[in-house]
């Protein structure tokens, strides 16, 4: 809510300046937002009448004026305005002064006439106010008076940010009522006398239903001028509020709305017909509203309605057809108190609110529904002239405000900080809330404009506000010692990241919402989780796999002229909806070389063999089955899915080459994307007996055909199952010269050891002999 | 006699100096000291000598000879050093090549600044909780006191999951995890929650997906005094001053009473860097705490706000765009 500094200070006035005030209210939890001149800096700027003009000698446009500036002799001065001419007010820049944008004015001749000062356009003072030429002052603005002081330009306008539960400050009243309490000063709030009843004209009021409206007032108003000029006191708080000014009528309603807190409506009385009534709509109803929108109404919405038809919707808009225009001449003024879960939700649902709709469903004061109509009436008959007819009002259950208990120690307990009760008390009651002292209970109740209090916790916080949150000891706090747990089988996803940067990845961060296509391609999922209302339409599916994010990420890496990319990422996939249909991948890409381009590298590019390493890494100690599989994402060749404890944990390998065309990729990228959960748990290590004897190492050269695999040969030996045998493992693969056409050439390293001796060649060769035979009965032959 | 052996050990030394090699040093030796040498050969001239002579002569001839093969000991080591010396020197590389090809990657900042905070908060026995990022609207809205017409809830706020069942959503904060963790565990109850979270909005300075930490402390006598003092402690340990001003501006939020915006004084005025309050007690209720006996504090901080302010990174947009040669600052 924007509003007038000068205008609060009317309703109170702290010695606190503008800085001052508004710090007060930020840490009162009225957060200003906005702390704003209302003019910028000018000075020697005066309300002038121009009392003669007459052409300028050598000049078409310009005129040479007399004006008077409240001194015995006038001014001449010379004035290229388009709108001068005698008789008007204007302002009137004297010789010395200075204007918004370092402009001085000085004595001058202009075309040769000597000219005095200078007559002000509104832009000229940084008071923009849409008139090409000067800024016409109201006929009555006093000759000689400084502008500022005339026009109240030192002003400042403030912006609060209030949070939703701060209904009772969206008006003046109510933030001086605040400020009153914080700083402890006196409120001097607008009398509002009851308007003197000159006809007996009324129209009847009825609730036809008592909970949605429990409180309506209202009264008639005949013989208004609606074409009278707002007054400029009030046009200008209303503009330094945001709010435009209309017309005499509008702007009497927009005022009490903003001054009082109550949302007023002004209805052509001549337009209504019968009684009014307070009713929720009716199947097929339609209004047409003030911003010319037809609205098919819905029955959970509440309006006003005449005999015949709904004429406003209620709180929110007054319709079109009963509007006050300026041939009106005779009003009903409506003031109501409206449930706030009535008008919630309503604006939304129609797609636009109203200062009124904003206030009605948070709560508005129920007990000030007969003051502000009494305001409003004052200000219509002080403006646009009229007879009041009397009030008509039909009050049912108003909103209850019961007690609610506040325990002193509580107070301690929450806030920490121990206040005497009669701290609390005062705080209390300078808010409005009663206070009724039971000993070490208050029964404390909540003022009518209020509706935020319910529990003790609203009264805890109200007291730590006004306390103040930095008034509340900041001492390190006290706690019990306890250790966190250290799952020895479990691996911090800290460690994997690690590694994998070690490995010469970067970390990247991907929506978890993708291309429905990505899903299709890259993960073969038919069925995403799909979104009702996506950012935008391409990323309406969530994903459950990382692999499409990472080759998006390629993509636009290339585009930034990347030549190699290596990118991860750990992060939940959306297999299903549920908790445990959401788990953690880890993935990643490497594209371009195996290593950055340099001096002392080849420049082979990533292949397999370099990513299943990575993979490996990760897995270490424990090694994993590679099995051939056929992914999607993945060249059915040059892939593996990865087998671990006797299920598949997720796969490696080159993208697949219809993936790398139709993503423009060029050349293919080599990936894997495996389960976050298997790499994270391990078994705690345990040590195995340390052999101090020399291991003996003896080399297999195996001739095998192609299509052999390192993995079944291994397996075969391990079937061996010799404790002697401390490890086999693949040292060369070797193809070409010397060798068969169609046939490979394996070197295996066999490394054994005994824990009690070091071993004999008698011992080691029938071992090696066995392994031999276990070769050559799976196809392979020893190399000699 | 003597001036002889003296101008024949002059000159033998004169030889060794000039001997520019081991070979050359060899025959030098050679013609000195060798079996044919000139010193060997007055060595064995000795025998025909009187005995008078014999002796002194004898001695000036050995002197000759052991200063000869000093010298030639000393010639020796320095060429061998001279050697080394031109082998080293050949062997000289520029060392101001970039090492062999491996390089390393690095995590993304604000990873970097996640694993900071946790370890702050780790510090003082706060544990790290996690959960999931589809929530139903019981995790996400109810159990947090969020009424059923907050705006908050809306479409225009809130991504809605496709569902045949209840209403589904992206999670918007990251304390579902807190209700989460505080239905399966009894108080006291420390930890923070970093997380994804997705809000619909997107422009220069919000991102549909972003990340959140959120913290909780639910204990017996824990209070506002104690949320102000951990509060404080953080800000002023993760930006490492100590005199780091940091103000707790009343606010308000459904799910903590009373609540706080955390400010902190920056070049250019206060900035407000989180929220944060009491818990409320129907949170607490909505998760089987009593709160007449057990009192908390929340609060929650926005990941990426503070990595761009911890590393300087004025564009939000940067951390999603996965761009190698931003990532590249951050090893």
């Amino acid at each position: 809510m924007q509003f007038s500094e000068q205008w609060l200070r009317t309703w109170v006035n702290p010695a606190l300046n503008s800085d001052e005030l508004a710090h007060l209210l930020t840490m009162a939890g009225l957060e200003v937002e906005e702390n704003e001149a209302a003019a910028p800096a000018f000075n020697d700027v005066f309300v002038a009448e121009v009392l003669s003009i007459a052409k300028h000698p050598d000049a078409d446009r310009l005129n040479v004026c007399q004006v008077n500036v409240g001194e015995a002799e006038p001014l001449t001065i010379v004035c290229g305005a388009p709108n001068v001419a005698p008789g008007l007010k204007v302002p009137c820049a004297r010789i010395g002064a200075n204007l918004p944008g370092d402009f001085k004015i000085k004595r001058a001749k202009v075309r040769g006439v000597e000219s005095f000062g200078m007559l002000c356009s509104g832009d000229e003072l940084g008071i923009p106010d849409g008139v090409d030429g000067l800024l016409i002052l109201p006929a009555d603005a006093p000759v000689g008076t400084p502008l500022r002081d005339y026009l109240q330009l030192d002003d400042r306008l403030l912006t609060l940010k209030l949070t939703p539960n701060r209904t009772d400050c969206l008006s003046i009243k109510g933030i001086a009522r605040e400020v009153a309490a914080l700083v402890a000063c006196e409120q001097t709030s607008v009398a509002v006398s009851e308007a003197a009843v000159s006809t007996d004209v009324t129209r009847a009021v009825v609730l036809g239903d008592a909970a949605a409206c429990p409180r309506y007032a209202g009264r008639v108003i005949r013989g208004v001028n609606a074409r009278a000029a707002t007054p400029m006191w009030m046009k200008q708080r209303l503009e330094r509020s945001g709010v435009r000014s209309i017309s005499a009528l509008v702007d009497v309603t927009n005022y009490v709305l903003l001054e009082q807190g109550q949302p007023m409506h002004a209805f052509d009385n001549a337009k209504l017909s019968g009684a009014i009534t307070a009713r929720m709509a009716q199947a097929g109803e339609k209004i047409v509203l003030l911003n010319d929108k037809e609205l098919a109404l819905d029955a959970d919405m509440l309006v006003i309605a005449d005999a015949q038809k709904p004429v406003a919707l209620a709180g929110i808009m007054g319709g079109a057809q009963t509007a006050v225009d300026d041939d009106t001449t005779e009003i009903f003024l409506e003031s109501a108190f409206f449930a706030p879960n009535v008008i919630a939700g309503k604006s939304r649902r129609i797609g636009f609110g109203s200062d009124s709709s904003y206030r009605f469903e948070r709560g508005v004061d129920f007990t000030a529904t007969r003051v502000a109509l009494e305001r409003a009436t004052q200000l219509v008959l002080d403006i646009c002239g009229g007879e009041a007819g009397p009030v008509v009002e039909q009050i049912a259950e108003l909103p209850a405000r019961p007690a609610v208990s506040l325990r002193l120690a509580r107070v301690a307990r929450v806030l920490g900080v121990d206040l005497p009760r009669e701290r609390i008390i005062a705080i209390l009651e300078s808010l409005g809330l009663g206070v009724a002292d039971q000993g070490e209970v208050l029964a404390v109740t909540p003022p009518s404009f209020r509706f935020d209090i319910e529990i003790e916790e609203d009264l805890i916080e109200e007291i730590a506000r006004v306390y103040g949150y930095d008034n509340i000891p900041v001492a390190p706090s006290a706690a019990r010692l306890a250790m966190l747990p250290q799952p020895g089988n479990l691996r911090g996803k800290p460690l994997l990241k690690n590694l994998l940067v070690a490995r010469d990845y970067f970390e990247a961060i991907n929506y978890a919402f993708v291309e429905e296509r990505w899903e299709n391609e890259l993960a073969g999922n038919d069925k995403p989780v799909r979104l009702i209302n996506p950012i935008a339409s391409q990323w309406n599916v969530m994903r459950s796999s990382l692999i499409g994010g990472l080759v998006n990420a390629l993509k636009a890496n290339q585009n930034r002229r990347q030549d190699r990319v290596r990118l991860f990422e750990l992060a939940r996939v959306f297999q299903g909806t549920t908790a445990d249909t959401q788990p953690e991948k880890l993935a990643a890409l490497a594209w371009g070389g195996r290593h950055a381009e340099q001096w002392g590298a080849g420049k082979d590019a990533v292949d397999f063999f370099d990513i299943k390493a990575d993979v490996e890494a990760l897995l270490a100690p424990r090694t994993a089955e590679y099995r051939r599989a056929s992914h999607p994402a993945l060249h059915p060749g040059r892939s593996a899915e990865v087998w671990l404890d006797g299920r598949s944990i997720g796969v490696l390998g080159e993208l697949h080459p219809r993936w790398v065309q139709s993503y423009e990729l060029g050349s293919a990228p080599v990936l894997f994307e495996l389960e976050a959960d298997a790499l994270l748990n391990v078994a705690r290590i345990e040590a195995k007996p340390h052999a101090k004897f020399q291991p003996v190492r003896r080399d297999l050269a195996l001739l095998v055909d192609e299509s052999a695999t390192v993995a079944s040969l291994l397996a075969a030996f391990s079937g061996l199952k010799n404790p002697l045998v401390t490890g086999i493992e693949i040292f060369d693969v070797y193809r070409g010269k010397g060798l068969p056409e169609g046939k490979k050439s394996l070197a295996f390293k066999v490394l054994m050891q005994d824990t009690a001796k070091t071993l004999t060649d008698e011992e080691v060769e029938p071992v090696i002999a066995s392994l031999i035979q276990i070769a050559e009965q799976h196809g392979a032959q020893l190399r000699v | 006699m003597v001036a002889n052996v003296n101008q024949l050990l002059e000159e033998g030394l004169a030889a060794l100096n000039a001997a520019a090699d081991g070979q050359e040093l060899e025959n030098a030796k050679a013609r000195y000291i060798g079996k044919e040498g000139a010193i060997t050969a007055l060595l064995k001239q000795l025998g025909s000598l009187p005995p008078e002579e014999k002796k002194t002569f004898g001695a000036t001839v050995n002197q000759a000879k052991q200063a000869f093969e000093a010298a030639l000991h000393a010639r020796r080591e320095a060429l061998a050093a001279l050697r080394l010396a031109q082998q080293l020197a050949a062997e000289a590389l520029d060392i101001t090549l970039p090492g062999r090809a491996a390089s390393t990657g690095g995590l993304h900042p604000v990873t970097l600044v996640q694993q900071r905070i946790e370890s702050l908060f780790r510090s003082i026995g706060f544990d790290v909780a996690d959960g999931p990022e589809i929530e139903n609207d019981f995790h996400n809205f109810e159990a947090l006191n969020i009424p059923k017409n907050h705006p908050a809830r809306a479409m225009q706020d809130t991504f809605y999951v496709e569902s045949d069942g209840e209403p589904l959503v992206l999670r918007t904060h990251t304390s579902p995890i807190q209700v989460r963790y505080m239905l399966n565990n009894e108080p006291p109850i420390k930890i923070v929650a970093p997380g994804r979270v997705f809000r619909v909005d997107s422009d220069a300075t919000h991102s549909p997906m972003f990340h959140q930490m959120e913290g909780l402390w639910v204990e017996e006598g824990v209070s506002f005094a104690d949320l102000k003092s951990v509060i404080v402690d953080f800000l002023r340990r993760f930006f490492e001053r100590d005199d780091l001003q940091v103000r707790f501006r009343p606010s308000f939020f459904p799910f903590t009473e009373p609540s706080a915006e955390i400010d902190v004084l920056g070049a250019r005025g206060w900035l407000e860097v989180g929220g944060c309050g009491m818990v409320h007690p129907n949170v607490l209720r909505n998760v089987n705490i009593d709160p007449e006996k057990y009192t908390g504090f929340a609060f929650g901080i926005g990941l990426d706000r503070f990595a761009m302010l911890y590393y300087g990174v004025n564009d939000l947009r940067l951390f999603f765009e996965n761009d190698q040669s931003f990532l590249q600052q951050f090893r």
